[in-house]
């Protein structure tokens, strides 16, 4: 996967608390066998009418937001399903940096996995972020390496991550190929379990 | 020291642990389904690995498998999704219930039913259900792809070690409440990420009175509480249960094999780090009425008012949910008419979820307003209520009587509820466009989903019931 540390760009705003995984890729589009290609169906079922065309009433429409790669949302994000294809239609829409107060589990693994960086912030600091981004573009720049989260007028957020989690991220490592490494003692589990 | 069932299981598993990382965990059990693997047999394919512990791998076909014409998948992607399966299963060796095999059936079905599932045990799969299987006290937890492959290829996970919780329901359960009502009181009254880093398990009275299938209803759910994984302690229940069972030894092993399975209950002075009660005399037949599970109250309620709640973003999260469920504050929850009845899913489908439906529809005819499905949770299931002449009380009311598979609590398949329309769904989350986009699910027990099919809207299902005394 890519490695990831720093990424400035205009906030998206997507004010909803418990935002499940069925709204960010709606199962008609799970039976692809490929990892790409899941984009133009993120947020489906908000981002287009019935008819197929754009619903201009939702946030990602606004052409403010266009080419953001930060979003923002509200508590108990991604819960649900445990569909990968999730982070995988936010990665390709172009996200790369989720910003909530909380995240599901499931999904909050399932990102690290992809080179998405999930970010924890207070529900304060989500609101007030908010708010700078709703009516108008407000760029952040997001810092891994240090762990911040900074806004364009300066203030600043620290935001605590795992520490091998965030070493997987900044290098862009592959996890099975570090587990192997692990081998003999997998072979000595299973040798002792028998 | 007295420990959890979470902490005894989860230290038996440690492969390697290091100051600083995440433990890494064996996996005793790997469940796939179509869905969420391609990806992940292709990631072996690229980089040319083997699948490590075939012998501990196990697949069905589910999500996507037609429950009316086995022999005709209409869907090119579905039946691409299908085929691969197949493909990648014979390619590495790995065991598969086809969709024509008499194994087949939703993997959370299966599992236990195949005796793959037992005490003890760690079980992943690519599905957020997977918490289903801890009512056999195993750590079963959903995994991403990502981690599926991790697993096709080493065995084992990185995993954190989540805080434990105990859900102690207090008291016993009153006549014509389900164990599927006890799960959606739970996450009604605690909230849908309530369990969030957590695993939780399962206690109290009216906990050890649940058959075994009963407590996969509860365990199912534990996601919808935003848990990772639920389990319940074994007990002889559990031993009785998985006695006999395919994948399950006889004889003396058997024995040594049910001895330790009950030495992994819980201590009786364990210690959880979060510890949450529920009284029964809470807990009436449910029903759901928004776009989470927790948005849920008993039969005899109305839908809230927002000024009720407390903060701004509950307040319109109630908005929105009502104004996509198409329903008005202080509405009584009997005057809420429905047009579609699912009976199935991993949540409720079983031989007794089935038995009891068709307790409340014998004698008795689906209304004219509705449609209503039947799909068993597998094959075996169907079999055994033929056998039983379920499948013909439930034609002669007026049901359908489908093939198992997931069906309609995804709607994947053709099995989908029309824009606009109502459901009453045995499954296990109402979230928007879940059973199709525009439809709207109402979630409740079998019997409740019965009542509700004979009267064309949501009725104390405690009314039709025979009395007992
Ligand atoms: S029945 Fe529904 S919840 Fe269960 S595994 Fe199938 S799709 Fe998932």
């Amino acid at each position: 996967m890519e490695p990831i540390n720093i990424v400035t760009s205009v906030l998206s705003p997507l004010d909803r608390i418990n935002v499940d995984t069925d709204q960010i890729i709606p199962k008609q589009f799970l039976k692809r066998i490929e990892r790409t290609g899941f984009g133009k169906y993120l947020f489906y079922g908000w981002r287009f009418k019935e008819d197929g065309t754009e619903n201009p009433s939702f946030v990602l429409n606004n052409p403010i937001f266009k080419g953001s790669t930060i979003l923002v949302a509200n508590d108990n994000f991604g819960c649900g399903s445990s569909r990968e294809h999730a982070p995988w239609a936010l990665m390709d829409f172009g996200f790369k940096v989720i910003i909530a107060p909380s995240f599901a589990d499931i999904f909050y693994n399932n990102c690290v996995k992809n080179g998405v960086l999930p970010v924890r912030l207070s529900e304060k600091a989500v609101e007030q972020l908010l708010n700078a981004g709703k009516n108008e573009a407000y760029e952040l720049t997001v810092h891994l390496e240090e762990q911040i989260v900074k806004g364009q007028k300066g203030e600043s957020y620290s935001f605590d991550i795992d520490p091998y989690w965030k070493q997987m991220l900044l290098n862009g490592w592959d996890e099975i190929a570090l587990t192997i490494q692990y081998d003999q003692y997998i072979e000595a589990y299973e040798k002792s379990s028998t | 020291m007295s420990k959890t069932i979470i902490e005894k299981i989860w230290e038996q598993h440690i492969v390697y642990e290091e100051k600083g990382k995440p433990d890494l965990l064996y996996i005793d059990l790997h469940l796939l389904h179509e869905v969420t693997s391609p990806q992940a047999f292709e990631g072996l394919r690229i980089n040319g690995r083997k699948v490590r512990r075939p012998d501990l791998s196990f697949a069905t076909m589910d999500h996507n498998v037609p429950t009316r014409n086995r022999t005709n998948i209409s869907d090119p992607v579905s039946r691409k999704q299908i085929k691969t399966l197949a493909e990648n299963c014979q390619e590495f060796g790995v065991p598969l219930a086809h969709m024509d095999h008499p194994d087949q059936g939703i993997v959370h079905v299966i599992g236990p039913e195949l005796g793959l599932t037992q005490p003890g045990k760690t079980i992943v799969c690519g599905d957020s259900h997977t918490s289903t299987h801890g009512a056999f006290g195993a750590l079963a937890f959903g995994i991403g792809t990502s981690e599926v492959e991790h697993v096709l290829s080493t065995q084992t996970l990185w995993q954190s070690k989540p805080k434990t919780m105990e859900i102690k329901i207090v008291g016993e359960l009153g006549y014509g409440v389900t164990s599927k009502d006890v799960i959606l009181a739970i996450i009604a009254k605690f909230g849908v990420d309530v369990g969030t880093g957590h695993i939780v398990e399962y206690t109290g009275e009216a906990i050890r009175n649940f058959s075994m299938e009963e407590r996969m209803t509860i365990c199912n759910m534990s996601i919808e509480a935003g848990a990772r994984a639920g389990l319940i302690s074994p007990d002889q229940k559990t031993v009785d249960y998985l006695k006999g069972r395919a994948h399950v030894p006889d004889g003396e092993e058997f024995e040594k094999l049910a001895e330790k399975w009950t030495s992994f209950a819980s201590d009786e002075d364990a210690v959880y780090d979060k510890m949450l009660e529920i009284h029964t005399s809470e807990i009436e037949p449910y029903v759901t009425w928004g776009t989470n599970p927790s948005m849920g109250s008993g039969i005899t309620k109305s839908v809230p008012y927002a000024k009720d709640l407390a903060g701004q973003s509950e307040k319109e999260e109630l908005k929105q949910a009502l104004t996509y469920m198409d329903l008005e504050e202080g509405m009584p929850l009997t005057s809420i008419e429905i047009q579609h009845v699912f009976i199935g899913s991993c949540t409720n489908s079983r031989i007794s979820d089935l038995r009891a439906a068709a307790s409340v529809v014998e004698g008795r005819k689906v209304h004219d307003r509705v449609t209503a499905i039947v799909v068993p949770g597998s094959r075996s299931v169907k079999a055994k209520a033929e056998a039983e002449g379920l499948d013909k009380v439930f034609i002669e009311a007026g049901f359908e009587w489908r093939e198992s598979g997931c069906s309609m609590c995804l709607a994947m398949n053709e099995d989908v509820v029309p824009a606009g329309e109502r459901c009453a769904s045995t499954s296990n989350r109402n979230f928007e466009g879940r059973q199709g986009a525009g439809a709207r699910t109402h979630l409740v027990s079998p019997v409740m989903a019965a009542a509700a099919a004979v009267e064309g809207r949501f009725v104390d299902v405690r009314n039709m019931l025979p009395v007992c005394v």
